[in-house]
């Protein structure tokens, strides 16, 4: 797709639909849908790191599971690795999660209170037969531990044990125990405090390094997003308005939406963030269950002219690497 | 301009002894201070247990032996609680009776209770139509009370302990599922279920290992109850005459026949299986609500 950068894509999603009906009463009479995601397309290339962000409630973690295979999208391909995953089931089905890891915003739930950290580490190994031997397989997970900057000896304890980031280690301990490719990290940082924030990224960022992993970055926190990932997807309400490279996207953003989103970060200087102007978005964001007609965004939007009500803006390449999602936006490159 | 995030290293190891969980004595002799009232229930039903499945050792006759010269006994030194219109002694029976309890209570509530659990559990988590048709099925075997649905089940397989059992356990299970449904519910939502379905675990490893061990406080709880109810429905089908059949002996048979017949002239032979029946239920429920208490995680550590 962009003659840059020679990296295969690992994953590709194709017009991806998550729709979630709405019923009512007892007979469960459906009453609409809500579209989480409503047509995206991204790509994401073996050995980068693709930051999804966006407000609560645009889609991103709803993209997360589907590409996790948590839900059954409504609609669209999900390509990974050459395989459309989105409507596999069964024995295919368990063997890519194999290859597909998660790590979860909320250290707190995402690990089992009855099991100890070992078992927890060590179940996947188990039930997958990657290490069948039951003395062998503790000391991967005391390995796994070591790896994810844990002692060893935590293998005997139980969740409620421990700390907020020593439970995100483990969560990520987890996730790499089946030597997965693929790692979607839903929000892994956004419930750490900051302090402990920096350190679980930097793990992510070695662990990427040192087993070639790949990463679907789903996020909120801008600054994150800008140290880790490569190139940066934009989602607002079920669909990708802006999509670029890193760089490209917090130096030039183009949608008025991205633009509005980076406005909205404070600036760390007390002197520069009084004197700057600041224009909040006008207005809220629209149900998805009834979302406006033509682009989403054009009811808040500054630059909003008439068609941008009737017709649905198609994402355009305006600059190489560069997609925008608004019919406004002129084409640089 | 790149952000920097400042880098720190990785944290110190902690001492792998700093927290000391408590152990099952700990726990026991906890219970004993904050829950007087339980302590009480369970000693109750410690006491029913024992006196149950050790009959043949306490008990001072022979439960179903008639002996015709001492009959409507008023309480003495020979027969610590009188004797019934066939010179039965009734400490002997009450002793006896105790184990019928015992067998139907904690059989019918056990195995409705596991049954229930597996339902409740499995119907949370496949959701939709499996779900609903569940429920459904679970309100019609819930709008009938507990008591009329075992006598509707007695009528039909025949009376007996084993029929009495089965005629308790199938009211029982639709009531435990329904509170289990309730938790496994919430359990389902929460990540560590979606991380189960992630590292691709079959069904039946998620509901047993991850959701099961998860839902167990309210299923103890619910167990509790249910030997309660169980053990009363028990006593009030026999009353009726359609649960455990003459000669063996049960607490509420025991009330039926000449019980009525000389409420007035030899209460005892009334007085003693009420008794019984009341304190062993009470001992079960404030076992029950005491358990409860220490269970829910809010009250734990406080």
């Amino acid at each position: 797709m962009n003659a840059a950068s020679p990296a295969s894509p690992l994953l590709e999603v194709r017009g991806l639909r998550m729709h979630f009906p709405v019923s009512e009463g007892l007979l469960g009479r459906k009453v609409g849908d809500v579209k989480a995601v409503d047509g995206i397309d991204f790509t994401v290339r073996r050995g980068e790191t693709l930051g999804l962000v966006g407000e609560s409630g645009c889609g991103k973690t709803t993209t997360g599971r589907c590409v996790l295979r948590l839900e059954k999208p409504t609609a669209g391909q999900i390509i990974f690795d050459g395989v459309d995953i989105a409507s596999l089931g069964g024995k295919q089905l368990q063997a890519l999660r194999q290859r597909i890891q998660v790590i979860f915003q909320d250290p707190y739930s995402s690990l089992n209170p009855r099991m100890t950290i070992g078992q927890i580490i060590a179940e996947p190994m188990f039930v997958h037969g990657i290490e069948p031997n039951a003395t062998k397989r503790m000391e991967r997970v005391h390995e796994l531990l070591t790896i994810c900057g844990l002692n060893a000896g935590f293998a005997d304890r139980y969740p409620h044990e421990m700390s907020g980031g020593q439970r995100q280690r483990v969560g990520i301990a987890r996730a790499l125990a089946m030597n997965p490719e693929f790692i979607v990290c839903d929000e892994p940082v956004s419930a750490l405090d900051v302090s402990i924030q920096a350190q679980v990224v930097n793990l992510l960022e070695d662990l990427r390094e040192k087993f070639g992993l790949t990463y679907l970055f789903i996020a909120h926190d801008l600054s994150v997003v800008r140290h880790l990932c490569q190139r940066v997807a934009v989602m607002y309400l079920g669909h990708i308005v802006e999509m670029a490279d890193s760089d490209t996207l917090f130096d030039n953003p183009q949608h008025p939406y991205t633009r509005a989103l980076l406005a909205a970060v404070p600036v760390p200087d007390p002197d520069v963030e009084q004197g700057r102007e600041f224009r909040p978005v006008k207005g809220e964001v629209p149900s998805p269950m009834n979302p406006p007609s033509g682009c989403v965004f054009h009811p808040r939007c500054p630059m909003a002219v008439d068609r941008c009500s009737k017709e649905a803006p198609q994402p355009r390449e305006i600059a190489p690497g560069h997609m925008v999602a608004c019919s406004e936006v002129k084409i640089t490159g | 301009m790149s952000t920097t995030v400042p880098t720190m290293g990785l944290p110190a190891a902690v001492d792998a002894s700093l927290a000391l969980r408590p152990t099952v004595w700990m726990r026991c002799l906890r219970f004993v201070r904050r829950e007087p009232l339980g302590t009480f229930g369970l000693a109750l039903v410690i006491v029913m247990a024992v006196t149950g499945s050790m009959a043949e050792l306490i008990a001072p006759y022979n439960p179903t032996a008639n002996d015709f010269s001492a009959m409507t006994e008023a309480p003495s030194w020979a027969h610590l609680l009188g004797t019934d219109q066939f010179g039965r002694d009734l400490l002997s029976r009450l002793i006896y009776g105790a184990r019928t309890a015992m067998i139907v209570g904690l059989s019918s509530a056990l195995v409705g209770g596991v049954i229930g659990l597996v339902l409740g559990v499995g119907s949370a988590y496949f959701g939709g139509l499996i779900d609903l048709v569940m429920q459904r099925i679970f309100d019609i075997v819930m709008a009938f009370p507990l008591i009329i649905l075992a006598l509707a089940v007695v009528s039909i397989f025949g009376t007996g302990v084993q029929n009495v059992i089965i005629a308790i356990t199938i009211p029982l299970i639709p009531r435990c599922a329904r509170v289990v449904r309730s938790s496994a519910l919430a359990i389902r939502e929460i990540p560590y279920v979606d991380a189960a379905r992630a590292c691709g675990f079959s069904h039946s490893r998620i509901i047993l290992r991850h959701m099961v061990p998860n839902v167990m406080a309210p299923f103890l709880i619910m167990i509790t109850a249910s030997v309660g109810q169980a053990v009363l429905a028990e006593a009030s089908l026999s009353y009726l005459g359609l649960g455990v059949q003459e000669p063996v002996p049960a607490w509420g048979l025991m009330l039926q026949g000449g019980a009525e017949e000389y409420a007035s002239t030899a209460p005892w032979i009334a007085i003693f299986p009420g008794l019984a029946i009341m304190l062993s239920v009470l001992g079960v429920n404030l076992f029950g609500d005491a358990m409860r208490d220490t269970l829910d995680p809010k009250m734990r550590n406080r």
